[in-house]
Parts: structure tokens; C-alpha cells; sequence
């Protein structure tokens, strides 16, 4: 490489390093600026003691946990038994946990709002379906990331092993094959976490509190609080991309996501 | 064409084993419930509904005629579309220097993971929280505009406006450019050393190298993900919602408004609307997929 292809390279990435960071910054700056003349952390203050938000937040990290646990229920025995048993169904359940990029969310939760408002299916207020619909919106990313992590390990082996040692379908599921994919089950939780708690367009429209339309409606209020609580927000989506990274080192790429 | 249809024998083949149903089939039924009653059947209702009068729910194509007649409407599928064109071409080509920069721009290799790392979270980083940091940064009390003010320079006066289309296309870039290095750099990894040293050998110039090798092979991929972008942006709602309170004319705007109280006055014509951008997912999504596999021919 030439020198000036190397000074090239250091323009374009620190063009995106001003991208990425410009706003957060600004976004920084702005959290500090509550009390007139001086930097202080007022606006966090306010925030933490802002009975709504604290309502909004811990509704998210339910959902969140919800999400994660009746995903794992789903797709976890459903990759694992396409894998070991049913190979022709695999493009067939690939097509399928694709379909939520195909349906955009604005579409998705009008089909659920039309579908579920009425009988034989009343349930549009159950928070089941918005955790149902939640599971439904991280199921491409949590599909792959299990089924990346049973392609790693010898299933059929370790099946094997464990049904000559006498074990039930329960024990080989969540006693023998989930510990040894727990890589895959955290990086995949996490980054559905982190999409669940960002998430505006199903809570908003399911009218479930929730961060993300409570974030909405501060911003429409207040000019310091929305910036303490997007601060708390991208906190929030590092320690879990942190955490993926962690659990991964020396893994692939990191994962791609969004919920825009 | 299947075999049978190819070898013909002379003695009667033997008869097919009687079908024996496989409770294998079983293990799979709760993910195929699941899915079809919380997303395809729900969607389904939308396209079936497009396809339905409003109010004697006969089959018709009433609402699409209605959907291309209407201005307002064909205006909020061409400013999605603009945007979207626009923040996928932009932040495809931005995506794409940054990550050859990292890759192979003679850059200290820890350049490459940060950048990877910083890309998985603007990735993720979308909706609300987003749509406030570029509040923080570039609304008329924003940071970065005092800044500016202070250097002299008001971009408020030279027409420059966070709340409108170029406003909005801006912060799209933020989850846009991160999501092309993400997806661009195995594409990048896979050009081989020993493509550009045969093409120097071969006396080629750093241009040709460019326009006969590198680019062909990268090409499918480049307009694949680019295509992955613009469905990335077409079907965003909460930051333009967030951003500008519902002000643009997008396509998700719309289909947001008259989910929350029949604003189009006529439940069809918002199913037809809701449709047509299933359809636009459909087609981008096709397209990515045949593009990506086209390029695994020579990058693997």
C-alpha cells in the first residue's frame, strides 16, 4: 500500500469516527446542560426520580426477559430437531424465520392489531401478544445464532451418547445440547434483549408501556431528560453488544440488527 | 423433469410404500403454529383485506386503483423510495471506503476490530434514541449548530432544516453506513493478494487493476447489500416518527397514521398501502439473495 493510500484510509475513518461519535457526544453534552451556566447531572436526577420511566424501563427489561425465554422455548428444540431429524424442512423453516424482514413492523403490527381485535381472537391487550410479537420480531437473528451454534457441535453425538445413558428428550434438550450452545443462546438473547428495549412500533401501537414510547413522549416535553435517557439507552445497547463480544471472543463478526 | 418421466422400464415398477405418516413432523409443529398464527396469518389479513371492499368485502381491485390515484399517497411511496435510494447509495458507498480503509488500508489491524465493534452498535443503535442524538447534535439548539454559530457559520440560514427530507436522510446514514461494513467485509476479506500481485505482474495500473478484477467481483455484492440498505430504510418507522412528530410524508408514516384512526377514511385503500410495501420488501429481499449468491462464485 502507498502513502498516500494510507492517508486516505486514516481520512475516511476518521470521517466515520466524527459520524459515529458526533452525536453522541452531543447527545452527552446536552444530558449535562439541566441547570443554567454549569455542567451537571440534574437531568439524570430528574430522570431516576421520574416514576414514569422507571415504569417504561422496567416494563422493557420484562419484555425483554419474556422475549428471551419463550424464544428459546421455540426456536431452540425446533433448530435442534430440524438438525437431527428433519433436514428437508430446513429451507422451509429458513424461508420462515426470514419472513419478519420481508413484513415491515409498521405492517406487522397492523396485521396483528386487525387480526387480535376481535373475536374468535380477542387478546390485542394481552401482554402475551406483545411478547409474542416481540419473539416474532427477533426470531431471524435468534433463529440463526442458535442454529449457527448447533452447526459447531457433533448433535447427533452427543444425542447418541446421551440416549444410551438413558436420558429423556427434556435432559438431551436443556441438560446435554443448551449448555454446550450457551455461546450462541447468550449472544442470541442479548442482541434480542437489546432490540426488545429499543423497540417503539409494537409497544406503541399495542399500547404496552414500554422505553422506547416513553423516550418518544419525553422528547415531545422535556429538552434535557430525553438526553440523560438516551444516554442510558446507548449505555444500554454497549454492555450487551459488550457482553456478545465477550462471550464470543474470537467469534465472528459481530451481529446485525435493528429496529429502525 | 423427475426420473421417472426419463427411464421407462419394461416391467411394471413396484408400488410406491404406503405413506407412513412420520411423528417427527410433530416436533416442528409448535414453530410452524407459532409463526403462522403471530406473522403469516396476520399479514395475511392484510393483503386479503386490500383485495376486499371495505364495506361488502366482495373481491376487488377497487383499492389499488384507488391507491394509484391517489397523489398523496404515490407521494408518500416516492419520498419512501427517495430516501431510501438515496441513504442506501450514500451509505453504501461510505460504508464500503471505511471498510476497505479498515481492511486492507494499511491500517493497524486493531483499526479493523474497533470499527467492526462501533458498526455492531450503530447498527443497533435505531428508533428514538437516535432520532434524539441528532435532536442533541444538529436542531437549531443542537451542539454541533452552537458550534457552528459560534465559528460564524448558522446552517439555519443557509437553508439546512433537521425536521425535512435532508434532515432525515442524515440520520438514516447513522444506522445505514455500519450495516454496509458489517456485510461488505467478508466480501472484502475474500479478495485474494494474489489477484492484485498477478494483475501488477500483468503490468496492470492501480486503475485497471480496479476496473477489469476487483470491482466485477465485488460488484454483485456491493449492489446486493446496497439493495439490503434500501429495504433497511424503506421500512423504518420510529426514527422518522421520533424525529419529526410525524411531519414527513413517508410511507411507514402513513400506514402508522391510519392504523391509529382511519385517516385515508377507507380500511382497503390502508391495507392496499400497507401491501405495496410488503411487495417493495419482497422484491429487495429477492434481489439480495440472488445478488449474494451470485457473488459466492468467486468469494468463498
Amino acid at each position: 500500500m502507498k502513502r498516500t493510500g494510507v492517508i486516505w484510509s486514516w481520512f475516511w475513518m476518521i470521517l466515520g469516527i466524527l459520524y459515529f461519535f458526533l452525536p453522541l457526544v452531543a447527545t452527552f453534552i446536552f444530558s449535562l446542560k439541566a441547570k443554567l451556566g454549569v455542567l451537571s447531572f440534574l437531568a439524570y436526577q430528574q430522570l431516576f426520580n421520574d416514576a414514569d420511566f422507571i415504569k417504561g424501563f422496567s416494563y422493557s427489561v420484562l419484555w425483554g426477559v419474556l422475549t428471551i425465554i419463550v424464544g428459546i422455548l421455540i426456536f431452540f428444540p425446533t433448530a435442534y430437531w430440524v438438525r437431527i431429524r428433519l433436514p428437508q424442512v430446513r429451507t422451509a423453516v429458513e424461508f420462515v424465520t426470514l419472513l419478519p424482514f420481508v413484513v415491515p413492523a409498521i405492517v406487522f403490527v397492523f396485521g396483528l392489531v386487525r387480526t387480535f381485535s376481535h373475536p374468535p381472537f380477542l387478546i390485542v391487550d394481552s401482554p402475551a401478544l406483545l411478547v409474542l410479537a416481540y419473539t416474532v420480531l427477533i426470531m431471524p437473528y435468534m433463529y440463526r445464532s442458535i442454529d449457527t451454534g448447533l452447526r459447531s457441535i457433533d448433535v447427533r453425538t452427543l444425542t447418541e451418547a446421551a440416549q444410551s445413558l438413558g436420558a429423556g428428550w427434556g435432559t438431551i434438550l436443556f441438560r446435554v445440547i443448551l449448555p454446550n450452545i450457551r455461546v450462541s443462546i447468550i449472544s442470541g438473547g442479548f442482541l434480542g434483549f437489546a432490540i426488545v428495549m429499543g423497540e417503539y412500533i409494537l409497544a406503541q401501537y399495542l399500547a404496552k408501556p414500554a422505553f422506547a414510547p416513553f423516550l418518544a413522549y419525553l422528547i415531545q416535553q422535556k429538552a434535557y431528560e430525553p438526553a440523560a435517557a438516551t444516554i442510558v439507552s446507548i449505555a444500554l445497547t454497549w454492555a450487551c453488544m459488550g457482553i456478545i463480544q465477550l462471550v464470543g471472543r474470537g467469534g465472528t463478526q459481530p451481529q446485525i440488527a435493528g429496529g429502525h | 423433469m423427475t426420473a421417472s418421466n426419463v427411464v421407462k422400464r419394461d416391467a411394471p415398477s413396484a408400488r410406491p410404500a404406503p405413506y407412513r405418516f412420520s411423528w417427527a413432523w410433530l416436533g416442528v409443529m409448535p414453530f410452524f403454529l407459532f409463526a403462522f398464527m403471530f406473522l403469516i396469518y396476520p399479514s395475511s389479513t392484510i393483503a386479503l383485506g386490500s383485495f376486499q371492499d371495505t364495506n361488502t368485502h366482495a373481491f376487488t381491485l377497487q383499492n389499488f386503483v384507488h391507491l394509484l390515484q391517489n397523489p398523496n399517497l404515490i407521494g408518500a411511496y416516492w419520498i419512501s423510495i427517495k430516501i431510501s435510494l438515496i441513504t442506501s447509495l450514500g451509505g453504501g458507498i461510505f460504508g464500503f471506503v471505511l471498510a476497505y480503509a479498515a481492511i486492507r488500508g494499511g491500517l493497524p489491524p486493531f483499526m479493523r476490530s474497533s470499527l467492526m465493534t462501533f458498526c455492531g452498535v450503530a447498527s443497533n443503535f435505531a428508533g428514538v434514541p437516535l432520532a434524539f442524538a441528532f435532536i442533541a447534535l444538529l436542531s437549531p439548539s443542537g451542539v454541533l449548530t452552537g458550534w457552528l454559530m459560534a465559528m460564524g457559520y448558522n446552517p439555519y440560514f443557509h437553508g439546512f432544516q433537521l425536521y425535512t427530507f435532508w434532515g432525515l436522510s442524515i440520520v438514516y446514514m447513522y444506522f445505514q453506513f455500519p450495516l454496509m461494513v458489517l456485510v461488505i467485509a467478508p466480501a472484502i476479506d475474500g479478495l485474494r493478494r494474489e489477484w492484485l500481485e498477478a494483475a501488477e505482474n500483468l503490468g496492470a495500473s492501480s486503475f485497471q487493476y480496479w476496473r477489469y478484477v476487483a470491482f466485477p467481483i465485488l460488484l454483485p455484492s456491493i449492489l446486493g447489500t446496497m439493495i439490503l440498505l434500501f429495504g433497511n430504510s424503506f421500512g423504518a418507522f420510529a426514527t422518522a416518527q421520533a424525529l419529526t412528530g410525524g411531519q414527513i410524508n413517508l410511507v411507514t408514516i402513513m400506514v402508522g397514521a391510519q392504523l391509529r384512526g382511519d385517516v385515508l377514511g377507507d380500511a382497503g385503500l390502508g391495507y392496499a398501502l400497507a401491501l405495496g410495501m410488503v411487495v417493495v420488501m419482497a422484491i429487495a429481499i429477492t434481489g439480495y439473495t440472488v445478488l449474494q449468491r451470485q457473488s459466492e462464485r468467486w468469494l468463498r
